[in-house]
């Protein structure tokens, strides 16, 4: 385990997302010209609200991506298929007050302020590798707790052996849910081990600061080893359950896309390979580069899947 | 050989100003955050949206009477071929710097790809058959070999379906365009073939 201090996180990254954050600003206050002077530098600086959360265990030591990458190319269907407009739309979001309808096999069901949950949640840094199902990958700094925590605040009965997660529904915001691309809402799962998995993240925040919008604000998921799809976005139902939960990619096309969906590189998707993937602000000039069996975490997590087919499990 | 007129040498210039634009949005890095996909997006759009005004030529034609479009049709086959192979360069030299046992891999396991050479190979055979001398040289089956030009389309339009994930949108725009283009032709056959076998005499048909 690498427990590292926040100064591994690099000044540069930081600045860039201050140039990102002012430009943002130019851009709203090129609409109403007068509000330009109310945004001097020093002010952006201390905007970031998760400025001072710790960093956690399992960082990996890599250089994350530029904020633009990863608020900038989105893949968000509830609001486009388009991975820019989606930034646009999902603006019109309202993320509080936000809750959390808790359900199924546990003793402590209820609906819960995500307020509430922050609190008793203490927040951490962790620098996680994210591979999407459409082989691009990149390195995002999450702000979030792990979800074992919050799983056994409820009190998870021994039936529950999966857990199942929804995104809210909404179609007059999320002008998305309209169409049919997907059957909606958006549901993943994980089976109750997998969540339990220290790696295993609920994510409110990333680089400093809170979620935008488009990047599944107030609350998602991640899991690090998995294709991006499974880390859902925008969670109002957690729900513990037998029998393992009908996702909505598996529902849309089964023999493409699985419930485990690990990333693995010698297991290629049906009309494309993944044994390489193109890495998100590497420019023009840098081939794809090798995708690695569970996204590299291999070590911690490989003993999940013990003498499973991860072919046939894919 | 060639004779330039000013609109001629208009449409010529403009088929490079998609070249340039993607060359400066390069330079000035506006190509986003997965700058190579964007690079394919680009030339393979060129590519479809040329081998599309290859397609058009000749019902414009029919419609409006107007003759010598065929150097046109020659041109934008022709730019179809170098947008095609700059966007095959792409993927080569880009995605797999050239490492050809990781592009064997790709091509392998990426059946998208399949279609998208399938593309290529023809719009390739086509255009080494463009030189006046070699259309002579092949006579009646330069025709036939040109019709593969429907099968191209055909594989392109699935090149790109194959490879999406939930947005149709796009490739059903260009396959409508195909349709309406392909299925022009099929109408003034068939409007041919009826009035070629109203004015044969009878006996004869
Ligand atoms: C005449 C031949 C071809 C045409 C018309 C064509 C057309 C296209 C089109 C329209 C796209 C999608 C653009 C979009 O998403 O808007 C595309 C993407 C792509 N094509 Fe082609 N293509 C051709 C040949 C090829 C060949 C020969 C290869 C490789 C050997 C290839 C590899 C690719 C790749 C890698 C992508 C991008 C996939 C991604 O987004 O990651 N294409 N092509």
């Amino acid at each position: 385990m690498i427990i590292k201090t926040k100064a591994t996180i690099p000044e540069r990254e930081i600045t860039d997302q201050r140039i990102f954050t002012a430009r943002r600003a130019i851009i709203k206050a090129a609409a109403g010209a007068a509000a330009l002077s109310f945004l001097p530098g020093e002010s952006l600086a201390e905007a970031k609200k998760y400025a001072n959360v710790p960093l956690g265990p399992y960082s990996a030591d890599l250089k994350p991506n530029d904020f633009e990458d990863v608020a900038g190319y989105t893949n968000y269907y509830e609001f486009s298929t388009n991975k820019t407009d989606s930034s646009v739309l999902a603006q019109k979001l309202t993320t509080r007050p936000w809750t959390i309808t808790v359900e199924g096999e546990c003793e402590k069901p209820g609906i819960f302020d995500l307020d509430d949950i922050l609190k008793n949640n203490p927040l951490e840094q962790r620098i996680y590798r994210f591979r999407c199902v459409e082989a691009w990958s990149m390195v995002v700094p999450w702000i979030g707790f792990p979800l074992a925590g919050l799983l056994k605040q409820f009190n998870p009965t021994s039936k529950a052996r999966f857990v199942e997660f929804t995104t809210l529904y909404n179609p007059f915001v999320m002008v998305g849910q309209k169409s049919k691309v997907l059957e909606w809402p958006y549901i993943e799962g994980l089976r109750i081990d997998e969540a339990m998995h220290p790696l295993t993240l609920m994510a409110t925040g990333m680089y400093d600061d809170e979620l935008p919008k488009q990047n599944g604000a107030p609350l998602r998921l991640i899991v690090p080893w998995k294709y991006g799809f499974k880390s859902i976005k925008a969670i109002v139902k957690i729900k513990f359950q037998e029998n393992m939960p009908q996702t909505a990619w598996n529902k849309s096309a089964s023999h493409e896309y699985g419930f485990y969906a690990n990333v693995n590189p010698s297991v290629p998707h049906p009309r494309w390979s993944q044994s390489r993937e193109r890495v998100l602000g590497a420019g023009v000039f840098t081939p794809k580069r090798a995708t690695e069996l569970f996204n590299g975490y291999g070590s911690e997590v490989a003993s999940l899947y013990a003498g499973m087919d991860l072919k046939n499990n894919f | 050989m060639v004779k330039f007129n000013k609109l001629k040498l208009g449409i010529f210039i403009a088929c490079w100003l998609p070249l340039l634009w993607l060359l400066l949005d390069i330079i000035l890095d506006n190509l986003g955050g997965n700058a190579v996909q964007a690079v394919h997006i680009r030339l393979g759009d060129w590519s479809l949206r040329f081998l599309c005004m290859v397609l058009a030529i000749t019902p414009i034609q029919t419609m409006t009477n107007w003759r010598g479009m065929a150097e046109y049709r020659r041109m934008f086959g022709l730019f179809t071929f170098f947008y095609a192979t700059l966007h095959l360069l792409a993927y080569l030299v880009l995605d797999h710097f050239l490492v050809w046992p990781i592009i064997a891999t790709d091509i392998l396991e990426s059946s998208y790809i399949w279609f998208g050479i399938a593309a290529y190979l023809i719009v390739l055979a086509l255009a080494v058959t463009t030189p006046k001398w070699v259309i002579k040289l092949m006579g009646k089956d330069w025709k036939k070999l040109h019709r593969f030009i429907y099968l191209a389309a055909g594989a392109a339009i699935m090149h790109y379906f194959w490879q999406l994930k939930g947005n149709l949108a796009e490739p059903l725009f260009y396959l409508l365009v195909i349709i309406l283009l392909l299925g022009f032709r099929v109408l003034v056959s068939f409007k041919n073939r009826v009035v070629s076998r109203l004015m044969l005499p009878k006996g004869r048909r």
